[in-house]
């Protein structure tokens, strides 16, 4: 006969009666804010789980919720760059518009001004791939009415002459070209003498006495002895006129009214009629044409 | 005995002993009405700890940790009820102190005076530090150090108490 001791039913027994007088206690007893101790027992037995369950209910939530927030804020953020980058092309393309929008404004004002003399605009679309020349491409070519050894000017100054027309381009040799010359006169003292380039940012007048009085910021104009230019075209400012010794002549140099080096818009003139000096007119008078867009022929003004 | 007989529980040369009927819940009583009685008249009254002496005593004869632990349990509800004490804060205390006696019962001598009086001792401060950390942990009430020299006066009076006491309730033991 197997005759098994009752140890673990006295201890569960045991177990059982402590329990049930700690219960019987928790009933009585009453802790602070007079709750009962069995409620304290109860709720903090049932808070940390309701916690853990809170916790991780939110954790996953954030969780579950952060990994498709991500996902959309990653596709997202893609096409809010994209669309930036566009953006920012598109900004830089209005900058360049109105920045064009003015330069044109000017050349129209400029022409509206002298409207005696025919002039036709044209943009520049390309230079010279040898840095020995100096000059450049239009958009206007015969089929515009450009001929060749017409003069190019800007409302600043002379740019150069037309050395070679195609039907829907020419060539214009600019006046820093050491090929070119420009017959100018010096705005004071009306001495006559060609402006020939150098090659250099800075034009030579070439001929003028050493006798003659010349001064630095002096004005030099075209003379219209080229048959090119009409008469009193802005050429350049002098900056340096220093005697020669070995030769009669002063050494002057001039600096271009124009800005060769930022040519973008400029004017053909169709004949060689003079300017007849008249007040600029009002820009906000003045027609609006709409600068042409890329390859087209700008719209002429009514 | 055979192999292959497996008999596991008491030794075989410890007795159960088996008391007239009554005797165990009369001596319960007494021993509560004799602790209310006491202190009324004689100070020195209030260190006995009749219940648990009876208690110790009625364990450690039926070495049935089950009726050890029961018998402990209902001293304890007892004492707890005539006191100002919560329904339970004797009765823990006395409920261990039963168990452990029934099962120290079983695998020692504890009729030799020597060690009733050990015993004795040893579960009167048994009973006093599960009533203490109980106290402590659900009362909130944090006591003084429990070892002090009242304690240790109270459980030698006890002790001995318990020779004279012990041997007197042998008498209510029925031969066998």
């Amino acid at each position: 006969m197997v005759a098994i001791p009752s140890r673990h039913k006295s201890l569960t027994l045991l177990a059982a009666m402590i329990i049930a007088q700690l219960l019987l206690l928790a009933v009585q007893i009453k802790r602070d804010q007079q709750v009962r101790l069995i409620r304290v027992w109860a709720v903090d037995l049932v808070s940390p789980v309701q916690r853990l369950s809170s916790w991780m209910i939110d954790d996953l939530g954030n969780v579950w919720g952060g990994y498709i927030g991500l996902r959309h804020a990653r596709q997202d953020n893609q096409a809010l760059r994209a669309e930036l980058d566009r953006l920012k092309i598109r900004n830089a393309e209005l900058e360049g518009r109105a920045l064009e929008a003015d330069r044109l404004s000017t050349l129209l004002n400029f022409r509206n001004s002298h409207t005696e003399v025919p002039m036709l605009a044209a943009r520049v679309i390309g230079a010279s791939p040898d840095s020995t020349s100096q000059v450049m491409f239009i958009n206007r070519g015969s089929r515009d009415g450009v001929r060749r050894d017409m003069g190019v000017i800007t409302p600043d100054g002379v740019v150069g002459k037309i050395i070679a027309v195609y039907a829907d381009t020419s060539q214009v040799l600019l006046v820093g070209d050491k090929e070119s010359g420009v017959g100018a006169l010096l705005a004071t003292s009306r001495t006559q003498g060609p402006v020939k380039g150098t090659g250099e940012p800075r034009l030579s007048l070439e001929y003028i006495s050493n006798d003659e009085k010349v001064t630095v910021g002096e004005q030099v104009l075209t003379s219209g002895q080229d048959r090119i230019f009409p008469k009193d075209l802005p050429v350049g400012t002098v900056v340096e006129a220093v005697p020669e010794p070995k030769t009669p002549f002063m050494r002057i140099r001039v600096t271009p009214a124009a800005h060769l080096d930022r040519l973008e818009e400029v004017l053909v003139l169709l004949s060689r009629q003079e300017f007849t000096p008249k007040k600029e007119i009002d820009a906000s008078t003045a027609p609006v044409i709409a600068p042409p867009a890329t390859g087209q022929t700008p719209a002429r003004p009514q | 005995m055979e192999n292959s007989d497996v008999y596991v529980g008491p030794e075989p040369h410890i007795e159960v002993y088996k008391y007239y009927g009554g005797v165990v819940p009369a001596a319960v009583i007494l021993a509560l009405l004799l602790q209310a009685f006491f202190p009324i008249y004689f100070h020195w009254a209030g260190y006995l700890e009749l219940p648990l002496l009876v208690t110790l005593y009625f364990a450690l004869s039926k070495r049935n940790p089950s009726s050890g632990l029961m018998l402990g349990m209902a001293v304890g509800l007892l004492q707890d009820s005539l006191s100002r004490t919560p329904l339970g804060l004797y009765g823990i205390a006395k409920t261990m102190v039963g168990f452990t006696a029934s099962s120290i019962g079983a695998r020692i001598d504890v009729e030799h005076p020597i060690s009733r009086f050990l015993l004795t001792i040893a579960f009167y401060l048994f009973h006093h530090a599960i009533f203490a950390v109980t106290s402590h942990f659900l009362l909130a009430q944090h006591g003084e150090a429990y070892f002090k020299m009242p304690l240790l006066i109270a459980a030698l009076v006890n002790a001995v108490i318990a020779t004279g006491l012990f041997p007197l309730l042998d008498r209510f033991r029925r031969p066998s």
